[in-house]
Parts: structure tokens; sequence; C-alpha cells
């Protein structure tokens, strides 16, 4: 019996989000008294044996090269006799884009209970219950899964990575991945710029910065923060900033420590994208903004006058 | 070309969220339902694109709900779409819905099946994984653009920090959001239409239900907004470093 946990990566690095799956596998690890084991399919840069210190004794790797292109059907399979392999019981996903396309192939091909989106550690005292995250973060819900595997996609930014002592070993899997069927034409990153959906910080900004020449205020505070920048749906629309900065119930759902929005109203819509955000931060000239209802700090007033202070009042504090 | 469009019926984006019964069930008292808005705007709109481009394309909806869904699904068949299936069932285990909607893609061999990339109720973000598996096929999830040639698919879906493009040989299941298509309003005719759209009711397989829902928690009130004057951004700064220690 152990709790097997995915590391996922990208063009060589393990993924933040896989650090807190690995944190949380440990936990639970723990909780049920097995032991927290970790799965790696195809390569990566980092130094595996260091992630002992997230609380996991081995790490097994399937160590294919074509299986650092992604196809979920191949991941999934890969995925399934690895788990049956080590005789897992419970299976942690980072609920992200891998996580998203692979959990589901995994729950069929195991026949085991799935809750995506978890946000806490499963309730293990009356059967095995894990919250989750529901209707666009406005509630929970403490899901039970009944069946003998059980598999847990947790929502990133959710679980604090606990570093403890400790190193793994590495032990190589003998498993044949099966053909892919999708094949990758192009990778287009965005280089340069923190990932929206991994960012400990985003500064974003609405319609009350009148327009996309404006963006200058927000992008500052983003750099001294080493944030990343985020934008409302109206802002996405009118191709003031590109689709990819949308958070908002039809856009990026985020959950950073620290949000601060500039000119946003805070519509219904938007707070769904981002009130999992640890601390929220609101800047707008209208005393009246419903968003100062869901925020925890905020200041009133011109953001034209106000962010640029920020960001040199922020200098001053990081030196 | 047969396309397989996955509907659900959800709470409209602006509904107060509540429950009843001991926190057990969604309280439905005065809300407005909706077609989930992934479905509608992209998943379903995507598929009436490609019938517009090539007549002979057949698009089938499907729905897994009581008979209260009817009304929604006559509204996506006035959006498009030749003829809807109802499987009658209830359930909120995505493994039991997945295995309805595989039972009808089996019988029904489509070459395309359409899922929004999440229901913004339960936001499992896991039936078009599920049912690319109960039916094998393979599967490209949040995709931002869809095109179809022949039987390749190109589609352009999010990863982190960026995007990857993907082709596929059809039959496949993709799931899609923002950026495949654009919102359309049903119009006059398309709403006459739809009444004289088939509409079929199946009555449900048997298959496992391997979780269910305990009951519901709503999150803690904020304490309030902690406002700082617009003169004082330090004390801002101060708060955010020693207080909340965010920075």
């Amino acid at each position: 019996m152990s709790v097997l946990i995915l590391i996922d990566h990208s063009e060589g690095q393990i993924k933040k989000s896989s650090f807190e799956a690995l944190s949380y596998g440990a936990a639970v690890a723990q909780q049920l008294n097995v032991s927290a084991q970790a799965l790696l399919l195809g390569t990566v840069t980092n130094n595996l044996s260091d992630l002992g210190k997230y609380g996991v004794s081995k790490i097994f790797q399937v160590a294919d090269e074509t299986l650092n292109a992604f196809d979920a059907q191949v991941y999934a399979q890969v995925i399934a006799e690895s788990a049956q392999l080590l005789n897992a019981t419970v299976i942690v996903v980072a609920q992200n884009q891998t996580g998203k396309a692979v959990a589901g192939r995994v729950s069929v091909l195991l026949k085991a209970g799935l809750v995506t989106g978890a946000i806490a550690l499963p309730d293990t005292s009356n059967g095995f219950v894990v919250k989750k995250s529901v209707f666009s973060n406005k509630a929970f819900a403490n899901v039970a899964i009944h069946s003998a595997i059980k598999i847990i996609a947790l929502n990133p930014n959710s679980y604090s990575v606990v570093p403890t002592e400790g190193t793994a070993t590495v032990e190589l899997l003998s498993i044949k991945p099966k053909e892919a069927k999708v094949k990758i034409v192009s990778v287009n990153k965005i280089s340069g710029e923190v990932p929206l959906t991994e960012a400990e910080i985003v500064v974003s900004g609405g319609r009350g910065l009148k327009g996309p020449e404006n963006w200058g205020i927000v992008e500052d505070l983003a750099k001294v923060l080493h944030a990343a920048t985020a934008c409302s749906r109206p802002v996405a629309d009118t191709h003031w900033r590109p689709h990819h900065e949308h958070v908002g119930q039809t856009g990026f759902q985020i959950a950073p420590n620290l949000y601060i929005a500039i000119g946003i109203s805070g519509a219904i819509q938007h707070l769904a994208g981002v009130n999992r955000s640890k601390t929220i931060v609101v800047i707008n000239k209208d005393p009246e903004a419903p968003f100062f209802k869901a925020a925890d700090y905020g200041i009133v007033g011109d953001a034209f006058e106000v962010v640029p202070q920020l960001t040199a009042e922020i200098k001053k504090l990081k030196g | 070309m047969k396309i397989l469009v996955c509907i659900s019926k959800t709470p409209d984006t602006t509904s107060r969220i509540a429950f009843k019964d001991n926190n057990t069930k969604f309280d439905e008292s005065g809300i407005q339902w909706i077609i989930n808005p992934y479905d509608e705007w992209y998943s379903l709109v995507r598929a009436i694109e490609l019938k517009e481009k090539d007549s002979s394309v057949i698009i089938h909806l499907i729905t897994v709900g009581t008979v209260d869904t009817e009304p929604i699904i006559r509204k996506a068949l006035a959006l498009g779409g030749d003829e809807a299936i109802r499987v009658n069932a209830d359930s909120s285990d995505s493994y039991y819905i997945a295995t309805q909607i595989a039972e009808i893609a089996r019988q029904g061999n489509y070459d395309l099946i359409f899922t929004g990339k999440e229901t913004i109720d339960y936001n499992g973000a896991v039936i078009g994984a599920l049912v690319a598996e109960l039916v094998d096929l393979p599967y490209v999830s949040l995709a931002t653009k869809f095109e179809v040639e022949g039987t390749t698919a190109t589609i352009t879906r999010e990863i982190e920090g960026g995007e990857e493009v993907n082709q596929v040989q059809l039959p496949m299941v993709v799931s899609v959001q923002k950026g495949v298509a654009e919102q359309r309003i049903p119009n006059m005719r398309g709403i006459m239409a739809a009444r004289s759209k088939p509409l079929k009711v199946v009555e449900p397989v048997s298959a496992e239900t391997l979780t269910s829902c305990i009951n519901f928690e709503l999150p803690p009130a904020k304490a309030g907004v902690k406002l700082v004057a617009a003169d004082n951004v330090a004390e801002l700064v101060r708060l955010l470093h020693e207080e909340a220690k965010a920075i």
C-alpha cells in the first residue's frame, strides 16, 4: 500500500504545482501510515534525490524520452500500470493542465473514484472524504470516495509546500508506453513572464486604466513584486491585453497569495476567478465598487497616482 | 462527419449560492438555469460553425439529467444541432455521467465529441477525459482553437505559461474553452425550429457511482476590508508586509 504522486514537468523542469502535490501526498501517506512514493514520466534536469525533502522516500521513473511529449492516453496507461505494479491505493496529481487531461482517464482504467479540485487533506476518520472547491470557488463540497483506489487532483496554490529533511532513492520502472496519437506540432511559451496559474503574486488591471497605453504602471508594480500580470474580461475582450491574461469565470481561475486589483469593479464573474486568493488588495476610485466587499485591503483613489507610489514604497521595502 | 456535443445544465453565473437540508443539497429556489457557458459559448457554437462550413456535418446534443433539463436542451437546439438525446438520470458523480455519455457515443459512432472545459457548478473538469478513456479515443483538453481538415484535427491547447499546437486523427474527444468560438444568441427562427427537432429520451445503463457528495460548506465570510487613505500608501505596504505577510 502506498500513496503515489505524479511529478509533472515541462521543458525539463518540475512544475511548482507538483511540489505542492508531493508535500500533500506525503501528508496523506503519513495520515494513512503508508509510504509516499513519486512517479516521474520522462526525464527532468532536477536532482531527483532532493525531492526527498518534500516527504517522499522513493521515486519511480519511466525514463522513456517519448514521455516528455504529453499525450493523455499514453500518460494514463503508464500511470495506471505503475500504480498497479506499486500497489498504490491513493494517487495524487496536481489539478493543472496535465492533471485535468489525465486524472479522469486513470480513474476509468483503475475504476478509481476521483475528486478534482481538492483543497485540503482528506478526512479519513470515517471513510475517505475530500474537500473540493465548487460553484466557481463560491462554496466547498465534501466528497466521499467509495472505491478501493482513490485519486485526488489537488488545486494549485491550495496546499503549502512543507520542505523536510531527507533524500529519496530513484528506481527505474520498465513500462513500455503505447504509441502516442497526439502529435505536438509546436510549443509557444510566453517567455520572461511568470505563468499566471503558478504565480504567488498577481497584479491585475481593469477598465479603470482607460487604455492599453496605461499598462506601464501595472507592469512596473508587477516587476518589483516578481508578479504575473492579469486583466479583467472587458480588457481582454477589447484586446487591450492578450486573452491569456484574462482571469475570471471564463478565464483563468487563480489562487495566488496576493492579488492586487487595479481599476476593476469586481463583477461576480470576475470574483469567481480570483476569490481563492489569500490576500486581496483593491485600488479603485469608486468607493461603491463591489470589489471592496471581497477585499482585505483597499484604497479609494486614482490608480494613476496610487500605483506608482505603491511601486516606489515596495522598492524601498525591498531595499 | 458526426459530432456529439455534451450539454450540462448549471445555475446562472450570478446566482446566490445557498444550501438546504442541513447543507446536503443545493438550494434551487430562485435559481435561473442556463446551459453551462463552456458547453454553450464554445463547444456548441464551434460545432455549429463546422456545420456552417460543411453542411454534411451532423450534430447531436447529449445531456444527462431529469425532465427539468429539457428547457435547457431546447435552448441549445435553438442555437443549432440536428437532434438531442437526454439520458434520463440524476447524478452528480462524474464517472456515472461519463458512462452514460460513452454509451451513446459508442452507439452513434461519432467522429468528434465536444465538451466544455468544466461545468461552473461542480467544476469537475473531467467528463471529457472520462468519456475518452471509456471509448478509448485520444483526448486533448483546454483547447483555445480547433480546426479540422478532412480527418485531421489541429488543436491549440493551453499549457502553463503558453500554448501548444496538437494534431490528432479523428475520431477524438476535445474539451474547449474561451477562444474556440464566440458567444451567439439564438434567433427566432432557431427557437421555432428547435421545437420540432427530435429530442430522444433514453434510460440510463447501469453504472457504478465511485463518489458521492456528503455535504457543502460556504467559505467563511471576509472580515471586511481595511481601507487605507490614498495619501498613505506606505501604510498599505506596511500592512501587506507585517500583517498579511504577503510581500
